[in-house]
């Protein structure tokens, strides 16, 4: 039990350390936003091991559809739906809306260091 | 034709002049008919052609049942409106068009709550081709099941009405990354077969849900390989091209080929790059209306051009 506090305290005093060490240590969730028919931001870069989710915040459905098949799509998002990807592998990983093939996005999956 | 509400005297004159521009805009309820490549518009008051029509249809589009956000909280009242309006026009439809975007989302429940609304329309057959929000997900499945799937399920197929050939195509099915979307080879090839044995005097319809030219590019309002349609239609005396998709009454001539967009029963749309993106317009309360709308088609000459008249919902 005593040790068990120690790891507490010590993720604590991670998490309040600099955001670099914060990135290596926060569970990795990054938001994208879908609105006024546009992916914000277009290019994401992450690491390897980030969950992507996408969130519809248009009064219009869209999807997230991989261009190469690289992952899975999203069903149709509508206004407020989520769709969520963990990127376990690097790469850059292009998709667009496949309701709307003009609005484009990137995710750049960087290595682990 | 039904009025509007223009707001009393609160409209200074200066917006009152631009709000009956863009009433005139949106229609209101105006025969269009083609002569020699020339469009002419009348009103409905004492429209000669329509009543001595061999026979007329009605186009419907873009009803988008499950959409529920501020520009129309009550997609099924407008839908219901239109019926109304459809069954108020003093003689039955030959048949029906419906161009797209039956549903909101592709659910089932949608096309069933639609199919259930659509009964309320007395017209012996309907047409359907499906609109991108009718295919996510399943490549069109369950609108296919229900409204028919046409050569090889694909959705597309041609018919004969009473002189008339008319082709349905499909134009949902075939987007790609940044591009405009495509009919495709396959159904460009079929086309080509299908009007092989139509005679160049026989009028066509074509119709589809996104426009069969380029309306807008940057919004995608377009169809990438419609220029090779175009080279199989050039033949025939009279052409007329329908689509819904951009929730607006947009117009051309080409030749030969007249080209309608029509309004939807849901939800206006801006103009062509009017807007940061082509997202769903909130008007002024009580002004919907004038934005949305169904269009009656009447084929006065079985060799001639066909006389659009577009009404818009106003109440």
């Amino acid at each position: 039990m005593k040790s068990l506090f120690g790891i507490v305290i010590a993720a604590v005093a991670v998490t309040s350390m600099t955001s670099m060490a914060r990135a290596d240590s926060a569970p990795a969730v990054v938001q994208v936003n879908i609105f006024n028919y546009k992916f914000d931001p277009e290019t994401l870069t992450v690491p390897v091991g980030t969950t992507v989710t996408w969130t519809n915040k248009d009064e219009i459905p869209h999807t997230v559809a991989s261009t190469d098949k690289s992952f899975k799509d999203s069903p149709g998002l509508d206004t407020g739906d989520s769709y969520s990807y963990k990127f376990t592998q690097a790469g850059t990983y292009s998709y667009y809306c496949t309701l709307h093939p003009f609005m484009k996005g990137k995710v750049v999956v960087t290595a682990a260091p | 034709m039904r009025k509007t509400d223009r707001g009393g005297d609160k409209l200074k004159d200066s917006e009152r002049r631009k709000l009956l521009t863009c009433m005139a805009w949106a229609g209101g309820g105006l025969l269009w008919t083609m002569k020699s490549g020339v469009l002419s518009a009348k009103t409905l008051d004492g429209v000669a052609g329509a009543a001595d029509a061999d026979f007329s249809f009605i186009q419907i589009s873009d009803t988008h049942v499950g959409f529920h956000q501020a520009a129309n909280p009550d997609v099924l009242a407008t839908l219901q409106n239109a019926i109304g309006h459809v069954n108020g026009l003093g003689r039955a439809p030959s048949f029906v068009l419906h161009t797209g975007d039956v549903s909101h989302l592709s659910k089932p429940d949608q096309f069933d709550t639609a199919q259930q609304y659509f009964k309320g329309i007395k017209a012996d057959n309907w047409f359907y081709t499906p609109g991108e929000h009718d295919v996510i997900g399943d490549g069109g499945a369950e609108f296919f099941k229900r409204f028919g799937g046409g050569v090889n399920g694909k959705g597309y197929y041609s018919f004969d009405y009473r002189g008339m050939h008319c082709l349905c195509l499909v134009n949902v099915l075939d987007f790609q990354n940044g591009s405009l979307v495509t009919l495709g080879d396959e159904q460009l090839e079929w086309v080509e077969k299908d009007l092989k044995h139509v005679s160049s005097s026989t009028p066509i319809l074509v119709f589809a849900h996104i426009p069969l030219w380029t309306v807008y590019e940057p919004w995608g309002w377009g169809t990438a390989d419609a220029p090779r349609l175009y080279t199989y239609l050039r033949r025939f005396g009279s052409v007329t091209v329908l689509n819904g998709h951009i929730h607006q009454i947009q117009q051309k001539i080409e030749g030969n080929m007249t080209f309608y967009t029509a309004r939807g029963t849901a939800y206006p749309q801006p103009q062509p790059g009017a807007a940061p993106s082509p997202g769903p317009l909130t008007v002024p309360a009580g002004q919907l209306g004038s934005y949305l709308g169904i269009r009656e088609v009447h084929h006065v000459d079985i060799k001639g051009p066909l006389a659009v008249t577009d009404t818009s919902l106003a109440i």
